[in-house]
């Protein structure tokens, strides 16, 4: 496409590095959330998981706290949460700005919601393996490692590529109050200003990119489930 | 050897007691193969993992040569553990793994990180179970038998001294069960190794053990040698499951020969007595018919054994008896 033609067909963007830099904006954001979003949320929905009901380190009371906190995060809408947690994130990144600024509020929304995913993953384990390994000798730890992780690991991958597409969506709403990136550019030309042309090729970038995530999640899931049926 | 003393199991339920297992007493011998026949639901699971602890007694005393296993912390218990190979009906194998890994798995979770050391193990193994071209596929691609057979080479991995069979071949169509069983008594033979199975047919119990407990509701209401057991079943329970092994057995029962003349007799023949014409000769010395009405001639284990339900007439019946009990056969008059 020629220089010309893009610019009789989007005539307010008279700036394509501008939407390029959002693009990588909203790149870097997704990635380091969802990062930080796998570390956090795996341990934690591993704990759920052992401290429920019937598992292998039942714990009624401290399964009772950990849901509670996962439930609380989860029903705040990623807008308010984003906006509660200001005080906070300027005290972990120092400024409540830009993509530092967006990833602790990110991360606290999508942690808890992938913690749900990976126990509702882990429960699908056949608790006869569990069984078995313990019968050979298997401690707690090992049998998450060795078992419950690469048993469930195509639930596991399923859950990671629900979480990143709904950190997409969380990303570009985090545009809005200073976050950066396409929903900031949708937000404050597309929307404050009028310019619907920004608001189209913002839209069809962020549909490419939650397309792009579910194949390659689906790919993954299928080359590693290939072998289960 | 393996030795109860006073255990019993039960489970709370909403604030309820649910007794699982009466409290029993028994002794499971080193290199035996000792069955344990129940209906779904009389405890034989739960009984089988008491012994590795997978479920822990309400009270009484487990010991494994002399080990109190109730009495072990977590890392001694995980080390007993890996002495105690189990096996399982629906198998549990890693879906994740390949066979080779799967074998590999107990040697890992014990500590052994030398790779070579492992793959030496594991080829061992396989050609023990008779798998050695099928090491790098997944369970998924292997029948019923083959996962069986993997489960038996990972049970095995350890060398333990005890193996646990949980209903090892319920899944398993006969004539795979038949070769898994015969893989399991080579094992016993080969390696001394104890073996403690858990089935609901009796037909396995014949085939492979030399002791069995037939449990009922919680309660071991008779043990012993199998070929005891079962040419001589006394409790309710231990009938049905010997006429379910030997349908036309169930014939044993005096019921369908109320209008045969004569008197009723059954006779056991084991071992060698099986072997010799002792009825033919009785029957010509003392001149007494004899009709036949119902038999079967098979194997315990590697007890030949026959079984023989006939009604006897003439002056000499029980001069024929004393000969017959003479030359080594049991006789257990129905109609008397």
């Amino acid at each position: 496409m020629s220089a010309p033609l893009l610019q009789s067909l989007f005539p307010n963007i008279d700036d394509w590095a501008e939407l390029g830099h959002a693009c990588i904006d909203t790149l870097l954001m997704l990635g380091g959330s969802l990062a930080l979003t796998v570390l956090i949320g795996l341990p934690l929905g591993v704990l759920l998981y052992l401290t429920g009901k019937g598992q292998l380190r039942e714990m009624p009371k401290l399964y009772a706290a950990l849901s509670l906190v996962v439930n609380i995060l989860r029903s705040i809408p990623f807008i308010i949460l984003m906006i509660v947690l200001m005080p906070l994130t300027y005290v972990l990144v120092g400024t409540k700005l830009g993509i530092r600024g967006a990833i602790p509020p990110l991360v606290i929304g999508a942690a808890p919601f992938f913690a749900r995913l990976v126990e509702t993953a882990l429960r699908e384990v056949q608790r006869g393996v569990i069984e078995a390994s313990q019968a050979m000798g298997a401690s707690t730890w090992q049998i998450v490692r060795h078992v419950l992780l690469p048993e469930a690991r195509g639930g596991l991958i399923a859950g990671t590529t629900v979480t990143a597409i709904a950190l997409v969506g969380y990303t570009a709403m985090g545009g809005a109050i200073g976050a950066g990136g396409l929903g900031d550019l949708a937000y404050r030309y597309g929307y404050l200003s009028y310019k619907s042309d920004y608001m189209f090729v913002t839209v069809v970038l962020l549909i490419v990119l939650v397309q792009l995530l579910q194949m390659v999640g689906d790919r993954v899931v299928a080359r590693f489930a290939g072998n289960r049926q | 050897m393996i030795r109860f003393v006073d255990v019993h199991k039960s489970y709370r339920v909403d604030g309820k007691d649910i007794p699982a297992l009466q409290p029993f007493s028994l002794d499971i011998a080193d290199g035996e193969v000792f069955g344990i026949i129940g209906h779904s639901g009389a405890g034989k699971s739960t009984l089988i993992r008491l012994i590795n602890l997978l479920e822990r007694p309400s009270g009484g005393s487990i010991l494994i040569d002399g080990t109190e296993m109730t009495a072990l912390g977590d890392a001694a218990l995980r080390a007993q553990r890996r002495r105690i190979g189990m096996i399982f009906q629906h198998f549990n194998l890693l879906s994740s793994q390949t066979v080779a890994d799967n074998i590999a798995f107990p040697l890992r979770l014990a500590g052994e990180t030398d790779a070579g050391k492992i793959k030496t193990r594991v080829d061992e193994l396989l050609r023990r179970v008779g798998l050695e071209a099928h090491a790098s596929k997944y369970p998924a691609q292997l029948s019923g038998g083959q996962k069986q057979r993997v489960g038996i080479a990972r049970a095995l991995a350890n060398r333990p001294s005890i193996l646990l069979c949980d209903e090892a071949t319920s899944a398993l169509d006969p004539q795979t069960t038949a070769s898994v069983l015969e893989l399991l008594a080579e094992i016993n033979r080969e390696l001394k190794l104890t073996i403690v199975l858990i089935t609901h047919e009796m037909d396995v119990v014949r085939r492979v053990c030399d002791r069995v407990a037939v449990l009922d509701a919680g309660r071991i209401v008779e043990h012993g040698a199998v070929a005891d057991v079962f040419l001589h079943p006394r409790h309710p329970t231990t009938r049905r499951f010997v006429n379910e092994a030997l349908p036309e057995e169930a014939a044993g029962e005096l019921a369908p020969y109320t209008h045969v003349p004569g008197r009723i007799l059954r006779l056991s023949f084991r071992g060698e007595a099986t072997w010799t014409p002792a009825l033919g000769r009785v029957a010509r010395d003392t001149g007494v018919d004899f009709n036949i009405l119902a038999g079967r001639i098979d194997r315990i284990k590697d007890l030949p054994y026959g079984q023989l339900t006939l009604a006897m007439q003439g002056s000499g019946v029980d001069q024929a008896l004393v000969a017959l009990r003479a030359a080594g056969i049991e006789i257990e008059e129905l109609n008397r």
